[in-house]
């Protein structure tokens, strides 16, 4: 009896602390090694940058990019400091107006500092995705469209073949020129600014968006429409029920592509049309040429390929919540 | 009884890029309610072919189908199909799957409430109460297969097409599925048409089995009659002297008069039947 007890009570016990020495050596092997790879990839980086001499002072390696970035951020919560006390004083100055003369209306101004590294940030976030949203609501449409008609298909691909290699950069002092004149309003909602890098970000999500739901849903499987067919669901109901959830997993293909290159091209366009946004700050920082320029431009570079990696994980995350094929989104 | 489906001097002909290929000619077959009928015959002659036709899913280049006095143009509820392949919408659970179709075929006339039933009364006759809310990944081949023909027994079609429905499952699943088959139909009393490469489950299923000719051209060759005794028993079947007669009958037309020869024409046919019937590649 106390043998059997006791093999009982002490078998499970090795077996969980088995379990749970396997799960840290896992864990630990997954955390080290990309932990390594950092280490090793910073280690090259400081070396290198160490021994390139530029005529704004050395490359900044890892350590002067933390300093800016703290630096960057000093900035950021002063120049909020100097809001506050401007919009205080504004008031303070329209009180003491108010009572010396009641029938006085008090003007407020808007204050008019330079945007801050994280307003730059936040302006070209805004950007790029109000423009890959509006280039989605356009062409997944368009994509199912021609996708089921193999005469639209016939009629657009040929358009959508030649338009898709084209830069968008390319349009962009078009767009510039057509949102000035057509835009015109005495309170306008957007500035133009933000129209052209927007404009200019759905011109070049649009196509992948496009070409990759209309092959999605040409290439539905034949049993499926079939069943439709078989059924008479109506048109709507059968682009609702079969068409758009067996295209789903080539739409979210295409829209995370789309976005990759929207990012990218975002930064380049900002940087040409010196419309605000984190590639104006870095073209800033170019004509600045302080010393501490290059360290700024290398924290922007990093912040830049950290928020590109984070909107790829986020569509990743947002297609595993809404496919059923779980498979064409582990990747 | 009557008369349900007349399927009336078909021809079927596909134009190929080698020129136009005559898979069917001159089908003539009339069916009874509630009888179960096989279509046997070896591959690639053309029996999905006339089950298509059926279904509306293809026209007939000649002659054509009538079903209860009104001949078939369209697809429809009516004539459900069980697709060899299942076909259920993998983003749907097995519920949902019979929803879209009851939904779709009694919307405006049954509630809420009773649609719910029906769904559930379909699911049980197939046995699959237990994993209804599952998705076509998460369930067997063989618990696909039920869903298919729960999906397409809730239609209340007037006549069941089944496509192989039973051609992708083991030996044992088979079994099993036709065993579960024979008691839906003991219940439903169905009309049914089947095609099927297995020579014992037309026997044991059928009143009616169509022998049809090899292709190209194909047609009905021979029809035999079943009149073995149901409700019927696989293991009683096996020892019985007359289902050992209808069995070898149906070999002797596959493998004597109808021995199949792969010819490099006959080959050719089927390629092009299946590019005819192959997805449309979207230029990307």
């Amino acid at each position: 009896m106390t043998t059997t007890s006791e093999n009982t009570s002490a078998e499970p016990r090795v077996v969980w602390l088995d379990k749970a020495i396997d799960l840290t050596l896992v864990g630990a092997r997954k955390v080290a090694v990309p932990l390594m790879g950092l280490a090793v990839f910073l280690l090259l980086w400081a070396t290198a940058a160490n021994s390139i001499d530029t005529s704004l002072g050395k490359f900044p390696g890892p350590q002067a990019v933390m300093q800016q970035f703290a630096g960057l951020y000093a900035e950021h919560v002063a120049e909020r400091e100097k809001e506050d006390a401007f919009y205080q004083r504004q008031e303070e100055r329209n009180a003491e107006r108010v009572a010396i003369d009641p029938s006085y209306e008090p003007k407020i101004r808007a204050y008019t500092g330079k945007p801050t590294f994280f307003d730059q940030i936040l302006t070209s976030l805004v950007t790029v995705m109000s423009g890959f949203l509006v280039a989605a609501c356009l062409a997944i449409p368009l994509g199912i469209a021609i996708g089921l008609s193999k005469t639209l298909n016939e009629a657009i691909n040929p358009i959508i073949q030649i338009f898709k290699p084209v830069s968008p950069l390319a349009w962009l002092p078009l767009v510039t020129m057509v949102v000035s004149a057509v835009y015109v309003s005495p309170d306008p909602m957007f500035a133009k600014s933000f129209l052209n890098s927007m404009v200019t970000v759905m011109l070049c999500c649009i196509w992948p968006i496009v070409i990759n739901t209309s092959v999605g849903v040409a290439a539905i499987d034949s049993n499926l429409v079939n069943v439709s067919r078989v059924l008479r669901l109506p048109a709507l109901r059968h682009v609702q029920k079969i068409v758009l959830p067996a295209s789903v997993p080539m739409i979210f293909t295409g829209m995370r592509l789309s976005l990759g290159v929207a990012w990218m091209v975002l930064i380049a366009a900002e940087m040409l049309a010196q419309n605000p946004g984190l590639g104006k700050f870095v073209w800033d920082e170019f004509q600045n040429g302080s010393s501490d320029s290059l360290g700024r431009i290398m924290a922007a570079v990093v912040v830049i390929g950290l928020i590109g990696f984070l909107l790829d994980r986020g569509m990743l995350q947002l297609q595993r919540s809404v496919s059923w094929d779980k498979s064409s989104a582990s990747r | 009884m009557s008369v349900i489906l007349e399927i009336s001097n078909i021809d079927m002909v596909f134009d190929t890029p080698q020129g136009p290929f005559t898979a069917l000619k001159d089908v003539d077959l009339k069916i009874k309610k509630g009888e179960f009928v096989s279509l046997i015959g070896h591959s690639g002659c053309g029996k999905s072919t006339v089950l298509n036709v059926v279904a509306g899913l293809y026209r007939a280049t000649k002659g054509g189908v009538i079903l209860n006095g009104k001949e078939v143009t369209e697809p429809g509820p009516e004539r459900a199909v069980v697709f060899q392949n299942h076909s259920l919408l993998p983003w749907l659970t097995a519920y949902e799957n019979v929803e879209l179709a009851v939904k779709q075929v009694f919307g405006k006339r049954k509630s809420k409430a009773e649609m719910k039933e029906w769904i559930e009364h379909n699911l049980h006759l197939v046995h699959m109460d237990h994993a209804m809310h599952k998705r076509p990944d998460e369930i067997s081949g063989g618990m696909k297969q039920r869903v298919g023909i729960a999906r397409a027994l809730s239609m209340q079609p007037d006549i069941l097409l089944m496509d192989e429905p039973f051609g992708a499952l083991d030996a044992l699943t088979r079994a099993h599925m036709q065993d579960s088959l024979m008691e839906i139909q003991n219940e439903l009393n169905n009309t049914v048409i089947m095609i099927t490469h297995d020579v014992d489950e037309a026997v044991l299923l059928s009143d009616r089995i169509v022998m049809m000719t090899n292709g190209p051209a194909a047609t009905v060759g021979e029809i035999l009659d079943i009149n073995l005794e149901r409700p019927r028993d696989r293991l009683v079947l096996a020892d019985d002297p007359e289902y050992s007669h209808l069995r070898s009958e149906v070999l002797k037309f596959l493998y004597e008069k109808q021995r199949k020869v792969e010819s490099i024409t006959s080959a050719k046919a089927k390629n092009e039947k299946k590019t005819k019937d192959g997805k449309r590649t979207a230029a990307a």
